[in-house]
């Protein structure tokens, strides 16, 4: 199997991918916004306790 | 035992013991879901029917079964926030609502993706489909109680009351296949006696359901650590220092 067929998937190449992409997507989401709050609430709380 | 309980569910102890297991879970999840992938994608053999459309499966049925078991955690989460009354319970269940969200819209798009080119058409309104996307909005509407609320006591208990009546859906979800006639199929892997599928394609279905298991528990990790901050905003142990 080459590359070319690879990224094809038989033709159902659109379909694939974008399912692929999206769970990538919503993964990294899930990172990003898990360490966003918890970055949010610790800087809050030292700013807090600097008070 | 008891002392062990009641130090763990301690907020300081807590927030520090979810900080020092949030990596045993993420780095073998990523590693799994990583393997996962190249194996769904490249070394499962093409599926004879639906060729290589059906390698969506991969990443559709574990985000499906997450919605459904994050469901069940924060439910049960919320039930013990309410019977014992326990603040760390309820902060867990608030923390499951924002992950189970993101898989349940995951399960929803990736299914309505394999859905076009297997059965002609991005939706149905079918028992499976719609009773999925009733977990989307119980979730939403679970946020969005919360955030309704000033009190976090208040917006804990009323928000468990729609968590536990809600959980009722799952095993809705769970059989809808088989209660009513649907477009969707019937379940060929949690088959109790023999699973109707090649065990070529099993094995990355089941690293990537492990996988996806292990990244929820990274994810609640970190979620619940940001919720007791908040909770915690003027306790005497985060002056201290955490």
């Amino acid at each position: 199997m080459n590359l070319q067929e690879f990224l094809a998937m038989g033709g159902y190449a659109g379909y694939v991918w974008t399912a692929y992409g999206l769970t990538a997507a919503i993964l990294v989401w899930n990172w990003w916004a898990a360490r966003r709050s918890e970055a949010e609430q610790l800087l809050s709380a030292q700013r807090r306790s600097a008070d | 035992m008891w002392l062990w309980l009641h130090k763990l569910g301690s907020p300081p102890h807590a927030y520090r013991l979810l900080g020092k297991m949030a990596p045993w879970f993420g780095w073998p999840a990523l590693a799994l879901i990583l393997l996962a992938t190249w194996w769904g994608l490249v070394w499962a053999p093409r599926d004879y029917q639906q060729g290589d459309a059906f390698r969506i499966l991969y990443v559709h049925a574990p985000s499906a079964w997450m919605s459904m078991f994050t469901y069940v955690v924060m439910a049960v989460a919320a039930g013990i926030g309410m019977i014992w009354r326990i603040k760390l319970a309820h902060a867990a269940a608030a923390s499951c609502a924002p992950i189970g969200a993101s898989f349940t819209f995951l399960a929803l798009a990736t299914g309505s993706i394999w859905g076009k080119p297997m059965w002609g058409t991005w939706w149905v309104w079918d028992a499976r489909l719609t009773s999925e996307l009733i977990l989307l909005f119980l979730y939403l509407g679970y946020m969005a109680l919360r955030s309704s609320f000033d009190d976090p006591q208040r917006a804990d208990r009323a928000s468990a009351v729609l968590a536990i009546v809600g959980v009722i859906n799952v095993p809705i979800i769970h059989y809808s296949v088989e209660w009513w006639t649907t477009l969707h199929q019937p379940a060929s892997v949690t088959k109790l006696d023999k699973p109707s599928i090649a065990l070529e394609m099993l094995y990355p279905l089941f690293i990537m359901m492990i996988g996806f298991q292990l990244y929820f528990g990274w994810a609640i990790s970190r979620r619940l650590r940001g919720e007791i901050l908040r909770r915690e905003r003027n306790a005497k142990w985060l002056k201290e220092g955490a």
